[in-house]
C-alpha cells in the first residue's frame, strides 16, 4: 500500500516537550537568579525528556512496552484479527485551540496562584504568641486572684489586648506555680466575669492592668450565653463545651511572662496540685476530647 | 445628496445612531417590553424591589465608603464623622444600616413568593438556586457589614460569629482563621472585612443577579397558581404589527433602508 497523505506518520499527542521546555527555561532563568533553580530545571528537563524520549521508542517499536499478546480460542490462535483503528490526529485548528486553552490556563494560574497565596497564607502563618511581662512577682499575692489585662501584640495595638485571671498557688516543690486563665468563654468567645465583687481600684504596669480581687471568685459565668465555670475553669454549666483555656507561663528575673495559650478539656484538683488535661489550641465551641473531637481532626496552625 | 429629515427623526437621531452600532436599543426594549402573563399581581413585584434595594445599598455604599476608614484606630470615630458632621451622611448611613434589613426581608418576601406560586418549578429550577445563592451572599453581607462601626457590639457579635463558623465540623477552625486573618481578631480583620463586605461579596452579587435577570427574561414570567389560563399556553393574539418607523419605537429591520 502506497503511503497516504491521508494518513501521515505523526508522533501522537504529548505533553512531555512541554514539561522539557519548562525545564529548559527555568535551568536558563536559574544562570541568572539562582544556581538551585538552573539544577532543579536541569532535573525536570532530564525527567521529561527522557519520558519523551521513551514515548517516542515505544510508538517506533523500539521497545517491547505496551505489547499485547493477541487473543487465542480453544488453542487455535487469534480466531479473528481485531479491526486497526486509523491512528488518531489533531488538526492544526484542534491543536491551537487546546494549546490556547493549556497556555491561557498556565498564565491564569501564574498570575492568580501568588495572589491566592497572598489572600488565604497569612492568616495561618506567623501566628506567634511571644512571652510578655505581666510585672514582678510581688503584684500577684499568693492564693489571690488578679484580674490582668495586657497587650498581647504591641504593634497591634488595643485590639490585641487580652484578659486573664491570674492566680499565684505559691511553690511546687521549688519551682512557683500559677494558674492564668483566659476569659474567652468556651462556648462562642465571649468574655467571661469573675463572679465576684471586682473593684474599680486597678494598677498600672507598662501597658498591664491590674484589678487584684479581694475575694476570690466562685467561679466564672458568661454574659452571652449563660455558660458557667468553676474556679479552675471547668465547666459547670450552660453551652460550653470544655474548660476554659489557660497561658503557659514562665519566671524570668523575679517577673511573670504568660506565654502561649492551650486548651484545656477539664481539670482535676485544685491549685499548684491540679491535674490539667491539655490540648493544642483549638477555637471556642470545639470539642477537644471525646468522640465530638472527631469532627476537628486538623487544627490550623495558631 | 442627503434627503431632509422629519422633525421626528431628528430628535430620535441619537438613539438611532446607538442603535445601528450597538443593538442596546433593542435589547433595552426586549428587556423591558417582553410578554408577561396578564394576571400577574402585586406580588410579583417583589422581586424588583429587592433589586432596587440592592442598588440603594450599593449606592450608598460607596458614598460611606469615601468618608469611612477601615482601621482599628480610625473606624469608630469616621462612623461618628459620618454620622454627625458630614452634610446628610446621617441619612445615607441610615438608608445603608436599614437598607440591609430592608434588603434581607424583601429577599424572604421574594423567596416566599416564588416558592407560594411555585415558580420554582420546571424550567426555573436554576434560577431559584441562584437565589439561595443570592440569599446567602446578601446574608454575609450583613455578617461582614456588621463589624465595620468598630464598636462593642460589633466586636462581640462577630465574635460569636466567627467563632459559629468555628465549631463547624472539619473546615470550620480553617475558616474561623480566614475570616479573622489570625487566630485572634487583629488589626487584619477589619480591613479584611471590609474587602470582603464592599468589593468580593458584591461583585459576585451583581454577577448573580446578571444571570438571574437573565434567566428571567428567557423563561419569562410565571402566572400565579389561581391562573385560569393553562401553563405553557403562548400568546393567543397575533403578534401586534410593526410601527411605521425605525429607531427605539420600532425595531429596525434588518438590512433596512438606510436615512440621511
Amino acid at each position: 500500500m502506497e503511503p497516504s497523505r491521508e494518513h501521515p506518520h505523526v508522533p501522537g499527542p504529548s505533553l512531555w516537550p512541554v514539561g522539557l521546555a519548562v525545564g529548559v527555561v527555568a535551568l536558563l532563568v536559574g544562570l541568572i537568579v539562582n544556581w538551585w533553580i538552573s539544577v532543579a530545571g536541569a532535573a525536570i528537563a532530564i525527567a521529561f525528556g527522557f519520558l519523551w524520549v521513551r514515548d517516542i521508542a515505544r510508538e517506533r517499536g523500539l521497545t517491547k512496552a505496551g505489547e499485547v499478546a493477541p487473543e487465542r480460542r480453544n488453542g487455535r490462535g487469534p480466531s479473528r484479527r481485531p479491526a486497526v483503528a486509523p491512528p488518531r490526529t489533531y488538526g492544526r485548528s484542534a491543536f491551537l485551540e487546546l494549546s490556547t486553552l493549556g497556555l491561557g490556563g498556565v498564565i491564569g494560574g501564574l498570575v492568580s496562584l501568588p495572589a491566592l497565596g497572598f489572600m488565604l497564607l497569612p492568616a495561618f502563618l506567623k501566628q506567634k504568641n511571644p512571652a510578655h511581662d505581666l510585672g514582678p512577682l510581688t503584684d500577684f499575692p499568693q492564693g489571690e486572684f488578679v484580674v490582668t489585662t495586657f497587650v498581647s501584640n504591641p504593634p497591634e495595638g488595643q485590639v490585641s489586648r487580652r484578659t486573664a485571671f491570674v492566680r499565684n498557688n505559691g511553690l511546687l516543690g521549688t519551682e512557683p506555680s500559677f494558674t492564668i486563665i483566659s476569659n474567652h468563654c468556651a462556648h462562642l468567645g465571649c468574655p467571661v466575669q469573675p463572679t465576684t465583687v471586682v473593684p474599680k481600684k486597678s494598677a498600672q504596669y507598662k501597658d498591664v492592668t491590674l484589678i487584684p480581687l479581694p475575694t476570690p471568685p466562685s467561679g466564672y459565668s458568661c454574659p452571652c450565653h449563660g455558660g458557667a465555670y468553676d474556679v479552675e475553669g471547668n465547666r459547670i454549666a450552660g453551652p460550653p463545651v470544655r474548660a476554659l483555656d489557660r497561658y503557659s507561663f514562665s519566671i524570668r528575673n523575679g517577673h511573670l511572662y504568660v506565654g502561649a495559650p492551650f486548651s484545656v478539656s477539664h481539670v482535676v484538683g485544685s491549685g499548684a496540685t491540679a491535674r490539667i488535661y491539655k490540648y493544642t489550641l483549638a477555637f471556642p465551641g470545639e470539642h477537644i476530647d471525646g468522640i465530638e473531637s472527631w469532627l476537628y481532626p486538623i487544627q490550623p496552625p495558631h | 445628496m442627503a434627503t431632509r429629515m422629519s422633525p421626528q427623526d431628528r430628535i430620535m437621531y441619537p438613539v438611532d445612531w446607538l442603535e445601528e452600532r450597538s443593538g442596546l436599543i433593542g435589547a433595552v426594549r426586549y428587556f423591558l417590553f417582553r410578554r408577561v402573563p396578564s394576571d400577574t399581581n402585586w406580588f410579583q413585584t417583589l422581586g424588583s424591589a429587592t433589586l432596587t434595594a440592592f442598588l440603594v445599598q450599593a449606592t450608598t455604599g460607596v458614598i460611606l465608603a469615601m468618608y469611612y476608614k477601615p482601621d482599628p484606630q480610625e473606624a469608630y470615630p469616621s462612623i461618628v464623622n459620618i454620622t454627625n458632621d458630614v452634610f446628610a451622611g446621617w441619612l445615607v448611613r441610615g438608608m445603608h444600616r436599614w437598607g440591609a434589613s430592608v434588603f434581607i426581608i424583601l429577599m424572604f418576601l421574594h423567596m416566599g413568593r416564588v416558592f407560594l406560586f411555585g415558580a420554582y418549578k420546571y424550567p426555573r429550577e436554576l434560577n431559584w438556586i441562584i437565589g439561595v445563592l443570592l440569599l446567602a451572599l446578601g446574608l454575609a453581607e450583613g455578617f461582614t457589614g456588621y463589624l465595620l462601626p468598630w464598636d462593642q457590639t460589633s466586636y462581640w457579635a462577630t465574635t460569636v460569629g466567627i467563632n459559629i463558623n468555628g465549631s463547624a465540623p472539619f473546615l470550620g477552625p480553617f475558616i474561623a482563621q480566614f475570616l479573622q486573618g489570625g487566630t485572634y481578631i487583629n488589626a487584619d480583620t477589619l480591613s479584611r472585612f471590609y474587602a470582603i463586605h464592599m468589593l468580593l461579596i458584591p461583585g459576585a452579587i451583581f454577577a448573580l443577579i446578571g444571570l438571574h435577570l437573565y434567566l428571567v427574561i428567557r423563561l419569562g414570567v410565571t402566572s400565579p397558581p389561581w391562573s385560569k389560563h393553562p401553563a405553557g399556553s403562548g400568546p393567543t393574539e397575533p403578534p401586534p404589527p410593526a410601527p411605521p418607523r425605525t429607531g427605539l419605537t420600532r425595531p429596525a429591520p434588518r438590512g433596512g433602508t438606510i436615512r440621511g
